[in-house]
């Protein structure tokens, strides 16, 4: 689930970079402006512990395997969904310092994919909807479960989104979403079912410890408008910066082909080479971050680095739109379920 | 990363090297960080078939290791851990991209496979990266590098509590979970009946320890504000360690160094 750098183009690593400062920087905000000291404390220790229970095995009912707890569900319900988002942050960092778990460079993508789903998404819009109505056992199952399912498999769609857009594998969209989703529903289902275990028995035990973090942490009054369009310009203005450092050589395939027959392409002798060609083309999507160009006799070798490409910066731009696209979506599906939740509450 | 033992041997063998001295130790941290960044950046620009002109990256972690006396196997041995996940996803390529490539007289290799070993070479030197940087800097470093340019102290306390609990809470888990498989003969892990209240007994025991460091915190003069200590400022030769380096990085960018060597050793001129 961990994105690595060698996965990742400049692009795409430095635009969720960004987006994900934005997020760490609102959250800061937010929690310093409940000037709640105690809480410092309590975010690093529980961090500390959600890395200590990620080493926990815990079998699988049925099966002879096991799994683990990634925590970013845990940390929102436990925290709020601000110090959550934080905590994980700081979970990360140290896994991608100490353990080589997730890169530098991609630990954007990775705060972003295990914290923001879980904590700005599936928390307000599912935990929080289905809790809404009082704690119980089965309700505290039920939004745990499906809150973690839900966060995993964004989680899961924006690596597939992250990788494909960085250009780096040649798996198509589809085999990879296959490959991806399924496997994030059986690690969700052992996330969720952790999850809701752990909360259901501190809810019995000391349920104040949950009712707390609950209480006063409403997406409702966020603006949530600005803070979108924030993240836009902010995403927009990387992608484009960084697509500059996206490689300005001709397509790497071109390139060797000059180095090592003279031509740029190939003379394809026809069938299954065209096929395959034609399919590829088809498959990768913005390769070289840059528009499919009319082939030139020359070959390009004037281009300076990092050159400011059009092309290059308007596919980057495209990396940006549309991770935040999927974002915009879900903010829209947020005010829908908001609004149609006043609407009944009247 | 599933061993308590092993991931606090881990952290502890990292910080060791962190506490070492050496001309690579005394470099600001920020400059540190930097440094890696422009890495890393360089190291993932370079396209998938570029295979030959990434390698003199190879240059920075060796330098860096040698002058800072890091040991080579266990840092190695880390980076390989690490690299399962880029295999599997790199895997994909020779299947899917099957165009020749390199066309030498007794075999023809696919852009796949030259891609493939590509984003091996990336994640080798990216993992190495980040392993040499907090190996030479350490944790507490970093975080006050992160302050001097002015990252929210909320969360630069917020990750060096985390950091300095790992130790404790990944001691504690591993004693809960020695103890559990004592009573539990036979079991690989823990049993569904039992994962809630396992695990919850441990988060309540952390939620009141996070309570007893707070009191703590508060009985020292906590007011919210986290002192790093003094950082020694940004020198002329940290200015230049950062910029000897960006400009190798570049260069080492722009120009196929050993394309060049190879013409220069064939005799061929472009």
């Amino acid at each position: 689930m961990h994105m690595a750098d060698a996965l990742l183009s400049p692009a795409v690593g430095g635009t969720m970079w960004a987006v994900t400062a934005g997020v760490a920087a609102y959250s800061i905000k937010k929690v310093q402006n409940e000037l709640d000291e105690q809480k410092i404390p309590l975010m690093g220790v529980v961090g500390a512990f959600v890395f200590a229970a990620q080493m926990i095995n815990f079998t699988i009912p049925g099966t002879g395997s096991s799994g683990h707890l990634g925590g970013g569900m845990l940390l929102a319900i436990l925290l709020g969904p601000y110090a959550g988002f934080l905590t994980m942050a700081s979970v990360l960092v140290i896994q991608a310092l100490f353990f080589a778990d997730g890169g530098l460079l991609a630990l954007g993508c990775n705060i972003f994919n295990l914290g923001f789903y879980t904590c700005f998404i599936a928390y307000p819009l599912i935990y929080k909807l289905i809790i809404r109505k009082g704690y119980s056992t089965g309700r505290i199952f039920a939004g745990s479960l499906l809150a973690a399912i839900v966060g995993l498999q964004l989680g899961a769609f924006s690596v597939v989104l992250e990788t494909l857009f960085s250009g780096i594998t040649e798996l198509p969209f589809s085999t990879f979403v296959l490959l991806m989703q399924p496997i994030h529903l059986a690690i969700g289902l052992v996330e969720g079912l952790v999850t809701a275990a752990v909360v259901a028995f501190i809810w019995k035990a000391r349920p104040e410890i949950i009712e707390k973090a609950a209480s006063g942490e409403k997406l409702g009054g966020l603006p949530l408008k600005k803070v979108l369009a924030g993240l836009a310009i902010v995403a927009i203005i990387t992608g484009g910066v960084f697509s500059w450092f996206a490689s300005t050589y001709p397509d790497g395939l071109e390139w060797s082909m000059l180095n090592t027959s003279g031509k740029e392409e190939l003379e394809a002798p026809d069938g299954i080479h065209q096929t395959l060609a034609s399919i590829q083309e088809k498959i990768a999507f913005l390769p070289d971050y840059s528009f499919k160009k009319v082939s030139t006799d020359a070959p390009e070798t004037e281009e300076a680095w990092p050159a400011v490409n059009a092309g290059t910066s308007v596919s980057g731009l495209i990396g940006g739109a549309m991770t935040l696209l999927l974002a915009a979506i879900t903010g829209l599906i947020i005010r829908s379920i908001k609004k149609r939740e006043k609407a009944s509450a009247v | 990363m599933s061993n308590p033992a092993e991931s606090l041997y881990n952290i502890r063998i990292l910080d060791e090297f962190a506490d070492k001295k050496s001309i690579i130790h005394d470099v600001h941290p920020l400059m540190k960080v930097l440094t890696t960044g422009a890495y890393l950046l360089v190291t993932v620009s370079f396209s998938n078939y570029e295979l030959s002109g990434m390698l003199p990256l190879i240059f920075y972690p060796v330098i860096i290791m040698t002058l800072a006396d890091i040991p080579m196997v266990p840092v190695f041995k880390r980076v390989l851990l690490a690299l399962p996940l880029i295999i599997g996803i790199g895997l994909f390529n020779p299947i899917y991209d099957k165009s020749p490539m390199l066309v030498l007289p007794w075999i023809t290799i696919s852009g796949g496979w030259v891609s493939f070993f590509a984003i091996l070479i990336k994640g080798f030197l990216t993992i190495l990266a980040a392993l040499i940087l907090i190996a030479t800097t350490g944790m507490t470093r970093i975080a006050s590098a992160l302050r001097t340019i002015r990252i929210p102290g909320v969360f630069i306390i917020q990750l060096l509590l985390t950091y300095r609990y790992i130790a404790v809470l990944v001691e504690e888990a591993g004693r809960v979970v020695r103890a559990y498989s004592l009573r539990s003969a036979g079991e690989k892990g823990i049993k569904f009946r039992d994962w809630g209240s396992l695990t919850g007994h441990l988060l309540i025991r952390s939620i009141e320890r996070a309570q007893r460091v707070y009191r703590s915190m508060c009985c020292r003069g906590f007011t919210g504000e986290y002192h790093t200590g003094r950082e020694k400022g940004i020198g002329i030769g940290d200015i230049l360690y950062f910029a000897g380096w960006s400009l190798s990085f570049v260069i080492i960018r722009y120009f196929n160094i050993p394309e060049m060597i190879g013409w220069v050793m064939m005799g061929v001129r472009r």
